[in-house]
């Protein structure tokens, strides 16, 4: 056995230290592509010992992977290069709220969705809303800056972080920020740390900011002829001075799918639609919804669906979230990308999309938090088609290469991990990723922290398939 | 065995896991036992695993046998991926490879005895003699039962009290009614739950009964099969099936009634044990469309009144396979609150196993209880003074829950509880 587990394992209580094949091969994966076996798992329930693990892979020069739930879309927790994985999700989940501040400090491994539960009982709200949020952990969605479909009025996770504590990668314990609103005291290594996924430290707390839980909701569901006509009503909408909490987008393959599914009675014959959530006070909600229909039909809006009671907004949300298991029904292998563009640049990105899938012959369908420019273009198709996944490759290339002709993003909310490093220099330039990789450098010298994540090696390909 | 490792294993179907993981939060074995290698999508990947030759048939051993099969992840899998048939896969692999000492004590048990009538009645005497004689007593007091395998002596003073062997064999086999029945009813009698739970049979009947409906216990019928397919002996398991499939083609039933949630969830599930298209698969359609637990039956006959006030708090524990896999979920809840003077108070987490599972809570000890203890942590917070369960399992289970918590706290089954209301027919 390695010296540097042997040493790890007397630092760490027995059962805490897995090595057995098992084990390991269950903490190889994420929600991603890519299977990575670690050396072992090591599961961490106080900052000390987090510290400690850090201090010995510095001096053994082993890579230690973070990892909370391992619901990661963009591969942020794969061990790529062995290693460790630091299993933070079995760490004492703590929610201490302070509703007269309207803050609430967390430990890393609280559920997304507990925090928003443990606010609503002080008629407050955790607003960014990952899909995930009762799976994943809050260590993992500040890693990777997680959103969600309140994204469009409320932002993702990193502009709801005041403070932060953190171990660094050579096993310092730190803190960052504070539980001030306002906080501009030096540089800003809170939000240099929110969405560095991993790279840059573990965080083992973090004070995270609250809001007013709106009083009321409205939704809306328009139906659409053309899809251009889609992304048309959507930026008309935004500049329009109403802003939705969500405004959420499904193509018509989409809407075959989730009727195929589980039928709620969406319009089939439509082209796209488009599901709006107001949130406000009743009164405000009234006007918004009249001024959202006037415009819906100006844009030439086939239909326009106000449902009748809670029950059916439930319904029609509902649907919204079956898209994903309902796709999957098409094929069994799903490569579900996060690039965004700028709002007014929608239909034009739609255009594209239709492009590439004419030209690779794939099943490209497309939904998503269209509110905010970020889209889901999915490529259903099956792993075990070498060639097919192949195309898939070339496919997710001009997806990105068509978000930033646009003047887009690689990611809006998933992250980069090891998805999407290959483009990264695509967007940031030689420069711009040098200057990422100078920080990087500095803080972790030993470079053991998260390794292979962000940063390209050379010549780094995105690869889909298995030969 | 022809078919190779993938196919057994159900390779293919390990590939609707997308690895999402919302499937964690529902996993009691994930929650009690901390580790992603004993979650559903750390058992899919696995068998994956196996399947690609990354790992061996070993190391897919104790992540499989500590699955309780309580199948919760099966409800919240938003692809829809038939975890059942990938565990079964895996068991069955298990199984062929176990040391042939453990197989000759095991092929006993699966072949002979839980299939047995004889042996089942044989079961219940033992029981009824050691409760009667004293033995009982005696050996409690002396600790005795404590050196007996497998922790017995926890359970054996969970169980309910037996009527005597010339009871047993008084119970007629058809009920038939001089005016029309409300429906005719064959009825799954079940291995265990006609030996050990046998007042609980006789109660079922008379709820049938007394709801208008005749009742038959075709002969021919035997064990429904679960605990083989659970532990991998899947060829005897579609033996048994065909058995019963044909016990209950002799005469017309509009109903195949059973009370127990573990062998119903089976029955529901023969037609997946043959190929579509096939003859048996046919016939085994036809069989599970008559499927009915219970409680399901009573509540589409509305043929009773309950006359008597029972004042009790309760909750209740669903079983799993009742919930999870025949997917009954209110017609329980709808006939303890048909009770009068009965107040329910529902479980904060209905969906979390109680760590009976089968014979989990007796080959997996130290886990069951684990399970156990975060289920008695919900069933002390509704404040209930008793817990009503759908399953024989689930009963003995949280009987032995009440105990080791110290509580003055009662498990029954549903339908014991509505026997106690004193059912009337309506009309």
């Amino acid at each position: 056995m390695e010296k540097w587990l042997e040493e790890l394992q007397s630092l760490l209580p027995e059962e805490r230290v897995l090595t057995s094949l098992a084990d390991r091969h269950s903490y190889s994966f994420d929600a991603s592509f890519g299977e990575h076996l670690p050396d072992a798992v090591v599961q961490v329930k106080e900052n000390r010992e987090v510290a400690d693990v850090l201090k010995l892979a510095n001096r053994y020069k082993v890579p230690v992977h973070p990892r909370g739930s391992g619901t990661c879309l963009s591969g942020g927790p794969l061990p790529v290069h062995g290693g460790i994985v630091l299993d933070m999700s079995q760490f004492p989940a703590i929610i201490d709220l302070s509703p007269r501040d309207l803050t609430v400090k967390v430990t890393p491994s609280v559920l997304t969705g507990n925090i928003n539960k443990a606010a609503e009982k002080h008629g407050l709200m955790y607003a960014p809303d990952p899909s995930s949020a009762h799976v994943a952990t809050i260590g993992g969605n500040l890693a990777e800056s997680s959103g969600g479909p309140r994204g469009l009025k409320y932002g993702v996770t990193k502009d709801h972080v005041l403070g932060l504590e953190v171990v660094t990668p050579e096993g310092e314990i730190m803190k960052t920020g504070g539980q001030t609103i306002k906080n501009v005291t030096g540089i800003d290594l809170t939000k240099l740390i929110v969405g560095s996924e991993g790279t840059l430290g573990v965080i083992v707390g973090a004070t995270l900011k609250l809001m007013p839980k709106p009083p009321a909701v409205q939704t809306i569901m328009v139906a659409f002829d053309e899809v251009r006509k889609a992304g048309e009503a959507i930026s008309q909408t935004l500049t329009s001075g109403i802003l939705p909490a969500k405004m959420e987008f499904m193509d018509q393959a989409c809407i075959v799918a989730v009727e195929n599914f589980q039928p709620v009675g969406l319009p089939v014959d439509a082209a796209a639609v488009i599901i709006i959530e107001l949130d406000g006070h009743p009164e405000t909600l009234r006007v918004e919804r009249g001024l959202i229909e006037e415009i819906m039909e100006e844009m030439g809006a086939k239909e326009i669906i106000i449902p009748k009671s809670d029950e059916e907004a439930a319904k029609l949300w509902h649907a919204r979230k079956q898209v994903s298991p309902a796709i999957a029904k098409i094929k069994p292998t799903k490569v579900s990308e996060d690039a965004t563009v700028p709002r007014s640049k929608i239909p034009d990105f739609m255009d594209r999309l239709e492009i590439i899938k004419e030209k690779y012959g794939l099943d490209v369908v497309a939904f998503g938090h269209a509110g905010d420019g970020n889209l889901h273009p999915n490529i259903l198709c099956d792993k075990r088609n070498v060639e097919e996944m192949k195309l898939v490759e070339q496919a997710v290339e001009d997806m990105f290469q068509a978000a930033l002709d646009l003047g887009g993003t690689l990611s809006g909310e998933h992250g980069i991990g090891t998805m999407k490093a290959p483009f990264m220099e695509l967007e940031l330039g030689e420069v711009g990723l040098d200057m990422m990789k100078r920080i990087k450098d500095s803080w972790d010298p030993n470079g053991i922290l998260n390794p292979g994540k962000v940063f390209p090696e050379k010549g780094q390909k995105l690869v889909l398939h298995h030969e | 065995m022809s078919s190779s490792l993938k196919e057994r294993l159900n390779y293919d179907k390990t590939f609707d896991c997308v690895q999402c993981g919302y499937c964690l939060p529902a996993c009691p074995t994930y929650e009690t036992m901390e580790k992603e290698t004993h979650s559903p999508r750390g058992r899919i990947n696995l068998v994956k695993m196996v399947a690609e030759g990354k790992a061996s048939v070993e190391d897919l051993k104790e992540p499989i046998e500590k699955c309780l099969g309580c199948m919760a992840c099966t409800t919240v899998c938003p692809t829809n991926v038939q975890y059942g048939e990938i565990f079964v896969g895996a068991k069955r692999v298990i199984d062929e490879e176990r040391p042939r000492r453990r197989r000759l004590v095991e092929d006993f048990f699966f072949q002979s005895f839980f299939p047995s009538t004889k042996w089942m009645n044989a079961l219940g005497n033992v029981t009824w003699l050691y409760q009667k004689s004293g033995l009982q007593k005696v050996s409690q007091r002396f600790g005795l039962t404590k050196r007996a395998p497998l922790r017995i002596h926890e359970f054996e003073s969970a169980l309910p009290s037996m009527p005597g062997p010339r009871n047993r064999r008084a119970r007629a086999d058809r009920y038939v009614r001089k005016r029309p029945a409300a429906a005719k009813v064959g009825f799954f009698k079940g291995c265990v739950m006609d030996s050990v739970f046998f007042e609980t049979n006789q109660n079922t009947v008379e709820l049938l009964l007394r709801s208008g409906a005749e009742v038959v216990f075709p002969e021919a019928q035997t064990c429904c099969g679960a605990l083989h397919a659970h532990t991998g002996k899947v060829d005897q398991s579609v033996e048994l099936a065909k058995r019963n499939i044909e016990a209950f083609e002799e005469e017309g039933f509009d109903y195949i009634v059973n009370n127990a949630g573990g062998c119903g969830a089976r029955l529901v599930e023969y037609a997946h044990l043959f190929d579509e298209g096939t003859e048996w698969h046919e016939r085994a359609v036809r069989f599970v469309d008559r499927v009915r637990d219970i409680s399901e039956v009573l509540v589409e006959l509305d043929g009773l009144t309950f006359e008597k006030e029972l004042a009790k708090t309760v909750t209740y524990q669903p079983s799993c396979h009742l919930r999870n896999v025949q997917k009954v979920t209110s017609e329980p809840l709808d006939l303890i609150r048909r009770i009068h003077g009965v107040e329910l108070r529902e479980l904060e987490r209905p969906e979390f196993c109680c760590g009976s599972a089968g014979v989990y809570n007796i080959t997996n000890y130290e886990e069951a209880m684990d399970i156990l203890d975060v289920k008695m942590q919900d069933v002390c917070g509704t404040g209930a003074g008793g817990v009503v369960t759908s399953n024989p399992g689930c009963q003995l289970q949280m009987k032995l829950g009440v105990e080791r918590e110290g509580l003055g706290m009662d498990a029954v089954h549903l339908v014991d509880l509505l026997m106690e209301a004193d059912p009337r027919p309506k009309w």
